[in-house]
């Protein structure tokens, strides 16, 4: 078999994905986990860009890695979190350990042996994953969906605003 | 030579066992939040995949609304954790139980 360059960068970037979300969750200082989620996340964006989608792919480095996980630093930070202590018994950690490969195991062997994708509609248009294309669906077919994002934003702001807030009154 | 979508959605696939591992093994609210972004993306990853095979913009638009809603619940979720720090000083999910019946 062989493998096309994009079959290799796949790989390559799976395997750094795979290995620095390990790194997320194993890494007993929360500042390192966030620092293996952003590299996560900036392979997640390059999967992206194989898979055509390069607007989302600049809004997941735009808005994912970076404007919340400087949120994520920024909290950790002013908390001063250090290390965490080890309370976990090596019990749970085994159960817990086994029962995520099975369900990992199992995601992938389905997806790779027992999944047919669905047939394309049509030939691709050349414009695919582009600002216009993305666009011209979100302010057509979704358009309502659109202008209800922007409610749940502004709910979500004034609610971590009042949230975060030292209260005088309480 | 291009990726078949299958093997994508085996990557999503073991990417969010891993945030689901990450959830239930931690105690520290914030990395067990990071777990829980972590399988967000291994769904959009799974949305775009399928997007590109079926060549329909539906799934980078639902992505679209799910980094939307990640955005909100990182705002809202890291302001619930400064605050109940505040008051508790721990961030080990075992002694925030104040929300437990």
């Amino acid at each position: 078999m062989t493998m096309g360059i994009a079959q290799i960068v796949f790989f390559l970037i799976g395997a750094v994905a795979i290995v620095s979300a390990f790194g997320v969750i194993l890494h007993p200082h929360p500042v390192y986990s966030a620092l293996s989620l952003v590299v996560t996340l900036f392979q997640i964006a390059v999967l992206f860009i194989l898979l055509d989608a390069e607007m989302v792919a600049f809004l997941q480095l735009l808005v994912y890695a970076g404007a919340i996980m400087v949120l994520f630093l920024f909290v950790i930070m002013l908390l001063n979190v250090g290390r965490d202590p080890e309370v976990a018994p090596l019990g749970w950690k085994l159960t817990v350990l086994g029962a995520g490969g099975v369900l990992g195991a199992e995601l992938a062997g389905f997806f790779l042996h027992h999944f047919a994708p669905p047939a394309a509609v049509g030939a691709i248009d050349p414009e695919f994953g582009s600002v216009t294309s993305l666009a011209h669906a979100l302010f057509t077919d979704h358009a309502l969906s659109f202008e209800i994002t922007s409610v749940l934003l502004l709910v979500a702001m004034v609610g971590a605003v009042v949230l975060a807030r030292r209260g005088t009154d309480s | 030579m291009t990726v078949p979508v299958q093997y994508y959605l085996a990557l999503a696939g073991m990417l969010f066992a891993i945030g689901a591992v990450g959830v239930a093994l931690r105690r520290n609210v914030i990395v067990m939040f990071m777990s829980i972004e972590l399988m967000l993306n291994a769904a959009n990853l799974a949305f775009v995949a399928i997007a590109r095979s079926l060549h329909s913009m539906d799934g980078q638009v639902i992505v679209f609304f799910v980094m939307t809603v990640a955005a909100a619940e990182a705002a809202v979720g890291l302001a619930i954790i400064l605050a109940s720090f505040r008051n508790r000083t721990t961030l080990d999910a075992a002694q925030l139980t104040s929300l437990k019946w």
